[in-house]
């Protein structure tokens, strides 16, 4: 194992130095030690491409988009909607229009269930998610839910971090209205099979909503293969600005939904008696949108083709085979999920040691770690552990990386005996 | 790794691995529910007033070193005092972890709690150190809405 892993970061040792130059903050130093940032799934580092796409936005473009006669906000709107039609590619969505811009992830499933699901959800009715979503998959449906009578149903997961199939296939009735599901969890790593588990719920008359925020930045995701009807995307945890995210609505759906927040840009024509709405994605983008971000996910997703998954999904791979193989030599360490497919992500916990604890230790020697709950505390609960910590690597970690965290989870060992 | 000694001091490592008084009070006169959702620490404190004074203090829960054996020190450095010299010693306590050297007069009266002065290194983790005595405090004070460190 280790060899395969010397030898495929043996052939890209140049180009995983080229790639870390893009990423200005990862010369920094931290407590007077080189930066090892292993918190991607909090959220990733950005490219100099994306930095320099904001910066050039606000020093030579800005202007409002839409309705604007003069140059710069024809050139602006033009540039946001181009970064749409990059969103579109990147999903495979078959139009444009069926990519929504959205603040985050969070914001996406908000916008689905206070839109969708208001809209559908009677009492009686039930909504199907995981015991592995983040909390933001979990209490938007659980709001819904309470507010209209219906019934939140969980479809359990087992010891290895893994749902079964035809667990999930139990959950659903004829009474399922929504599936919300998660493509990659967070504090797990693992990836879920969304094709099968959407043709399933399609099958039984759901809805089905993919939450792909831990998804996107790690696999090329094709929404039209996967047969969802919605899919969520967070910009900043794939290289792009906080503050923009992506929605994936099916036309028809997005057709009939109604609006989700009112103001300007969402209309058609606004009289005091009767307000028509615009046509998706603008029904759904009420208020300025965060242009800057837009364009910023847009420079990212250009930055991720340029990269190319090939060499994404090799140097993952690769850090999470490497750390997997490492971290297991730490004295006392115990991993907290072990699916087979899983993205490169990995939970544990020490002996006697509390996941803050190390945080704060490995934290001395500049190594930049999740600990806590990560916002999955029903995970926690499963797993009877009160929080775990997390090393979540990115295409521009290096395998020196995880040998320091190793080294500092060690040192963790010796200060508390 | 100097700062990492100066923070995890034998007294803690010791408090956190063997905590004292780490058991439920069946008939405590108040009790409190105390945690940090940022950490996902818990505790909970009990204690037996008799005449203003605290008879007994215990807690059991769950958390960080720093969390645990602070509780542990609370309970045995108030354990026999009135409740004015615990919430007087909180105060102390307090300053220690939030302000710095200059609390260094009230070194001696803090004995063992003085364990924590380096914990100011370290802002996420004062939380940590104060949750037991803000909870101890909202059981003397039976408020009896948990206490969070958000």
């Amino acid at each position: 194992m280790l060899k395969t892993a010397a030898r495929s970061s043996g052939r890209t040792a140049s180009d995983i130095r080229s790639v870390r130059d893009d990423f200005p903050i990862l010369q920094r130093q931290v407590r007077g030690k080189p930066l090892v940032y292993l918190d991607n799934a909090a959220t990733s580092q950005k490219p100099s491409q994306v930095i320099e796409t904001l910066s050039r936005y606000y020093r030579s473009q800005n202007a409002n988009i839409h309705r604007g006669v003069y140059y710069l906000s024809e050139r602006a709107t033009a540039d946001y909607e181009a970064a749409r039609v990059r969103a579109q590619r990147f999903l495979n969505a078959a139009q444009p229009e069926e990519v929504v811009f959205v603040r985050g992830a969070t914001e996406a499933i908000n916008l689905v269930v206070g839109s969708y699901g208001r809209s559908v959800l009677r009492s009686g009715d039930e909504v199907l998610i995981s015991a592995m979503e983040h909390h933001s998959n979990i209490v938007p449906w659980q709001i819904l839910c309470e507010a209209v009578g219906a019934r939140l149903r969980v479809a359990p997961i087992d010891r290895a971090g893994t749902l079964p199939v035809d667990e999930f296939e139990r959950a659903l009735s004829p009474r399922t209205k929504i599936v919300a599901v998660v493509h990659v969890s967070n504090s797990l790593g693992t990836i879920n099979p969304v094709k099968q588990l959407v043709s399933l719920a399609k099958e039984s008359g759901a809805v089905v909503l993919v939450d792909g925020a831990q998804a996107a930045p790690h696999m090329q995701v094709d929404v039209q293969q996967l047969g969802c009807d919605f899919y969520t995307v967070s910009g900043h945890k794939m290289y792009a600005p906080t503050g923009i995210g992506l929605l994936y609505g099916r036309g028809e759906l997005l057709e009939a939904m109604p609006p989700y927040q009112g103001g300007g840009e969402m209309i058609r024509s606004v009289a005091f008696e009767k307000t028509t709405y615009a046509p998706p994605p603008a029904k759904f983008e009420a208020g300025t949108p965060h242009i800057a971000g837009a364009l910023g996910l847009g420079a990212a997703i250009e930055y991720i083709e340029q990269i190319g998954w090939g060499f994404i999904h090799e140097r993952e791979a690769s850090l999470l085979e490497h750390a997997l193989e490492r971290l297991a030599t730490v004295p006392g360490l115990r991993f907290v999920g072990s699916a087979r497919e899983r993205a490169s992500v990995v939970s544990f916990v020490m002996d006697g040691i509390h996941a803050h604890d190390i945080g704060t230790i490995v934290d001395q020697e500049g190594v930049a770690i999740r600990t806590g709950h990560h916002c999955t505390q029903p995970v926690m609960d499963f797993f009877r552990v009160p929080a775990t910590a997390r090393a979540s690597f990115a295409f521009y970690n290096t395998l020196d990386e995880v040998d320091v965290l190793v080294r500092a989870l060690q040192e963790a060992r010796e200060v508390f005996g | 790794m100097a700062e990492l000694r100066e923070l995890y001091q034998q007294t803690i490592l010791d408090h956190n691995r063997n905590p004292r008084n780490f058991r439920v009070i069946k008939d405590a006169d108040r009790s409190a529910h105390g945690d940090n959702p940022l950490c996902g620490d818990k505790i909970r404190v009990y204690v037996k007033l008799k005449n203003d004074v605290i008879e007994d203090v215990s807690f059991d829960g769950s958390g960080c070193a720093i969390s645990q054996s602070s509780a542990s020190l609370m309970t045995t450095a108030v354990m026999g005092k009135s409740v004015a010299e615990a919430d007087q010693l909180f105060a102390k306590f307090h300053a220690m972890v939030t302000a710095g050297a200059e609390q260094a007069a009230d070194r001696k009266e803090l004995g063992k709690l003085a364990a924590f002065a380096g914990v100011r290194e370290f802002p996420a983790r004062v939380k940590c150190a104060n949750l037991a005595w803000h909870t101890l405090h909202a059981a003397l004070e039976s408020r009896t809405e948990p206490v969070s460190t958000e």
